[in-house]
């Protein structure tokens, strides 16, 4: 079923894409270097893979590639075909000062086309053309980041809800979990005992669901984003909003569930007088820093290992330009190295998203101390 | 750069979603998976503390066993020796009985051969005196055909038989 949208989805996009796409005159399907350039001529404004060799001194455009695949985007760009790269068109949402909220296709936006008074600027978000010069409207677009947030969400959800179906539909002291539950339970459980050892037995109960979600949630989208093609490949967390938001999740359930005994810790905490009007400065900070470093950890972690990644990928088409003993040589290396950063990142992926959850779960514990 | 910048949409995308991410499996997932391993974590570790007694039970059964076993087997020999003895004791009971009795039957058998024995030397003696008065009667009737002799043995018969009958009556 899941594949048959899929291909419903792609066959559409298809469509839409061919008919915006520019045609290639020369028809040449070898000659990528040639199709790039007609394609950077073509598209001047957003980097992605077919459009990322300049146009002047016929390099690739590294920096192009790498952040048009850990960017975000208003359409997701799927393949590429000699015909033009194949685009999901995404909506864009946005609301003008002046004239209101405003729904339409991406591919509208396509090639620098103007639509409704708004064209993609140069950043690669969507401005509204005013006599006053370009303005951001505010933009809450389904961009590649948030269809693949909702598309990860449902897929999590789904998890999650057919492993508590199992257990509701089974008697669990009669029968050992299978399916669904068998794959979720070993991974809920472990937040679930690491909650209980990092918060306390009185009230980890009142946690262990968020900190599951957060570990869930982490997890699930790491994997996502080392599938290379649709619907995976969206880096979303390695980017910097999304962390945000975790941390600063986890920063609230700290200081709003914090005990008195926390509060005190950090105004009022039992030193020497002379430290007394310092400490809550420097306790304070510390308890902003916490959801910061929370957040950049776990996003540089992701974006390091999505631009390593890249490179390797990368390596190949820069060693194109010199002689083939160099470039089969290196594309070996690269295939070889990008193979073990992959599966390093999978590490990671584990790893971060445990140290995120373990962390959120240390913080709540100290802010619930009771003595 | 617009990597470090976080982008509003997304924000705003990713707090709606996670609240709603979060609030959906808070509210019927995690409780109800946690709750039940935990139910059955619980039943498991329950079955093994019983197991375990039951285990302990078993072995002081085996060796409450094994105590009546010894016991039991101390009881034979003990049942065993006393019916050995008292066999012994029956044994020699009953040989000391045959012993008396046979010595009873011995000394009542060798008390009637001696009085069968005196009865039967009486009797040889009546006889042997019945046999000596019939043939010295009859010595004597061949004798005694003259008077003279007749007078003196009738004489000294007399004082025989004088004595004889004192003697008798002696006896008697």
């Amino acid at each position: 079923m899941k594949r048959l949208i899929l291909i419903l989805l792609a066959s559409l996009a298809t469509l839409s894409a061919a008919a915006d796409s520019p045609v290639n005159h020369e028809g040449d399907t070898l000659d990528l270097r040639s199709r790039y350039d007609n394609n950077a001529e073509a598209e001047p404004v957003m980097p992605s893979d077919s459009e990322c060799i300049s146009s002047t001194d016929n390099t690739l455009d590294i920096g192009g590639i790498i952040f048009g695949h850990i960017g975000d985007a208003y359409e997701w760009h799927l393949f590429d075909t000699p015909k033009g790269p194949v685009e999901l068109p995404l909506p864009v949402i946005v609301r003008s000062r002046t004239t209101g909220w405003h729904c339409f296709s991406s591919h509208k936006l396509s090639h620098g086309a103007v639509h409704e008074g708004f064209v993609i600027g140069d950043e690669g978000k969507v401005v509204e053309l005013t006599p006053a010069g370009p303005v951001r409207p505010l933009d809450i677009s389904i961009t590649k980041n948030v269809l693949s947030l909702i598309l990860s969400s449902i897929l999590l959800a789904l998890l999650v809800l057919l492993s508590a179906r199992w257990y509701r539909r089974h008697d669990v002291l009669h029968e050992s979990p299978s399916g669904i539950a068998a794959l979720m339970e070993p991974l809920i459980m472990m937040i679930h005992t690491m909650a209980k050892e990092n918060i306390g037995e009185e009230d980890y109960r009142k946690y262990s669901p968020y900190l599951c979600t957060a570990f869930l949630f982490i997890l699930l989208n790491n994997f996502i984003g080392i599938i290379p093609f649709f619907p995976g490949g969206a880096n979303l967390t390695g980017n910097i909003a999304i962390t945000m938001v975790l941390a600063i999740a986890t920063f609230l359930t700290v200081n709003i569930t914090g005990t008195k005994h926390y509060y005190r810790e950090i105004f009022w905490p039992e030193v020497p007088g002379f430290l007394k009007p310092i400490m809550p400065i420097i306790e304070v900070f510390s308890a902003l820093v916490k959801p910061i470093s929370l957040t950049i950890r776990l996003f540089a972690n992701m974006l390091a290992g999505h631009i390593m990644i890249l490179c390797m990928v990368c390596i190949i088409f820069i060693m194109a330009r010199f002689s083939p003993v160099l470039f089969g040589s290196m594309t070996a290396v690269s295939v070889l190295f990008g193979l073990f950063l992959d599966l390093l990142e999978c590490l990671v992926a584990f790893i971060q998203a445990y140290v995120f959850t373990m962390l959120s779960s240390i913080y709540i514990g100290l802010a619930r101390q009771k003595h | 750069m617009n990597l470090v910048t976080p982008d509003t949409g997304l924000l705003f995308w990713m707090v709606v979603i996670f609240a709603l991410l979060f609030f959906i499996l808070a509210r019927f997932g995690f409780p109800i998976i946690t709750s039940m391993v935990e139910k059955r974590n619980t039943a498991i570790s329950d079955s093994l503390k019983e197991a375990e007694k039951v285990k302990e039970m078993m072995a002081e059964t085996v060796k409450e066993h094994e105590k009546m076993l010894l016991e039991a087997r101390a009881e034979q020999g003990r049942i065993i020796k006393e019916a050995t003895e008292a066999k012994k004791a029956i044994l020699a009971e009953a040989q000391e009985k045959a012993r008396a009795e046979s010595d009873k039957i011995l000394s009542e058998a060798r008390t009637q051969i001696a009085a069968e024995k005196e009865s039967a030397l009486r009797d040889i003696r009546r006889e042997v005196a019945v046999l000596a008065v019939s043939v010295s009667e009859k010595i004597l009737r061949e004798q005694l055909s003259s008077d003279a002799a007749n007078k003196e043995y009738l004489d000294r018969l007399y004082t025989e038989a004088q004595t004889l009958s004192k003697d008798s009556a002696k006896e008697n």
